[in-house]
């Protein structure tokens, strides 16, 4: 689905990563498979590190330090927010939407909405979208999106395709209405019949955590894990994105009247280091310009990846400067969506820890 | 070609018979997904190639036959 909109501006990105920091080498034990085939994984699919929360750390408490240090640095107005959007697949509670536990912490206005969204690998993509279509309305001039995600805990730590990818971390992004009404292009795309590659099959009310569920299995390569634990169909899913993001991008470009030179960045997803590579191959876009090392320094944080490559990569040259800036999302859902926009002069572009 | 993409899969999981005709290495679990990864990087650095995206599916390294086709289309000779 392409959509378009116009009079809309990112006026800040703040990463809030824990502070652990777990080597890639230190898990390599827990795996079933010799050490050898371990490194040639990590040497392939760009794992070095990865950022886990403190136990008992949760989404909210991620989005809360950041807020706060917002507050506390005049950064941002409480009172100035209209909404508040968390894309996460880690709430505190099912119910109720953790984005109103963060609003009754700091004592927001009530006069605001506020949203959870269940995305994972495109959701700073879909908060974005989400966040253009509130500030159509003229009561709503301040968005603030978070993007949160603690899945570490749900990874079995005997499960080679998925644990060492595995990052916590958390985002806001300020997203507000402007004058500039330069085009912001968007994509989004959604394949449900493939919503089980991706998938935490125990825990929910359709089949709910049990001791039966508790337990450990066995997969054809070696890996561990129960129903409780995040479980992917890695070629499944590695196939669909190189089958669907390449034209996505294709049409968002044309769309746009440019081609790929055109645009300074591409901020993807980021699941590993291959996946980028072979994207960037098909399309067509130098490595340099699509920077690849957020899986590798703090692992994949579902929709937190995106903001983090922003923050790390272009930090506060975003605060002086503007770019074209491709960004892209893509996994659970099955989901792919892309924006393209102009971003810079940011108030703040930076990572902080928790 | 053959007998290098035997020697590149034995070096990868030592613990399997290559040369066996007629084995489903995917379907026998003797390769998975990130061992197709990996085997990837391998024949592109062996062969200097580039293999497209698309085409790391489990049927292009299901055999030896399927992974020599794939060399092929790729330029080897």
């Amino acid at each position: 689905m392409d959509l378009k909109f116009r009079n809309k501006t990112i006026t800040g990105i703040l990463t809030v990563l824990p502070k652990r920091v777990v080597p890639f080498e230190e898990e390599m034990g827990d795996y079933n498979f010799p050490e050898k085939n371990s490194l040639r994984l990590k040497k392939v699919m760009g794992y070095n590190t990865h950022r886990i929360a403190a136990e008992g750390q949760c989404s909210s408490d991620f989005c809360i330090f950041g807020l706060q240090y917002l507050f506390d640095n005049g950064l941002l107005d409480k009172d100035d927010i209209d909404a508040l959007i968390l894309v996460t697949q880690s709430p505190d509670y099912y119910m109720p939407p953790t984005s109103n536990l963060i609003q009754g912490h700091f004592g927001m206005k009530n006069d605001m909405i506020c949203l959870d969204i269940n995305q994972g690998c495109a959701g700073f993509e879909i908060g974005l979208i989400q966040s253009f279509l509130l500030l159509e309305q003229e009561t709503i001039n301040k968005v603030v999106l978070l993007n949160a995600d603690v899945l570490s805990s749900k990874v079995s730590k005997h499960d080679r395709n998925s644990r060492p990818l595995m990052g916590d971390a958390a985002s806001i992004t300020i997203v507000e209405s402007c004058d500039n009404d330069q085009e912001i292009l968007c994509s989004v795309n959604m394949d449900g019949t493939g919503a089980k590659a991706i998938m935490i099959p125990a825990g929910g009310f359709r089949t709910p955590a049990s001791e039966e569920t508790a337990a450990m299995s066995e997969d054809m390569a070696g890996n561990l894990r129960s129903l409780n634990n995040i479980v992917m169909q890695g070629d499944d899913v590695f196939n669909f994105v190189q089958r669907e993001v390449p034209p996505m991008i294709d049409r968002l470009l044309e769309r746009a009247n440019k081609k790929v030179e055109d645009v300074d960045w591409y901020m993807f997803h980021q699941p590993n280091k291959l996946m980028l590579n072979k994207l960037a191959e098909a399309i067509g876009i130098p490595y340099e310009k699509m920077p690849s090392n957020i899986v590798e320094n703090f692992g994949n944080a579902s929709g937190v990846t995106v903001p983090t490559c922003i923050s790390y990569n272009l930090g506060d040259k975003l605060t002086k400067e503007s770019y074209e800036i491709c960004m892209a999302g893509f996994g659970v859902g099955l989901t792919w969506s892309s924006i393209l926009m102009r971003v810079g002069n940011l108030s703040f572009n930076k990572i902080i820890e928790f | 070609m053959k007998e290098k993409i035997i020697e590149i899969l034995s070096d990868l999981r030592s613990e399997f018979d290559f040369s066996e005709e007629g084995v489903d290495f995917i379907k026998e679990g003797m390769i998975d997904s990130f061992d197709m990864v990996c085997l990837v990087d391998e024949l592109e650095q062996q062969f200097g190639i580039k293999i497209s995206g698309v085409d790391i599916t489990s049927k292009n390294f299901s055999t030896v036959a399927s992974i020599e086709a794939l060399l092929k289309k790729n330029g080897v000779e």
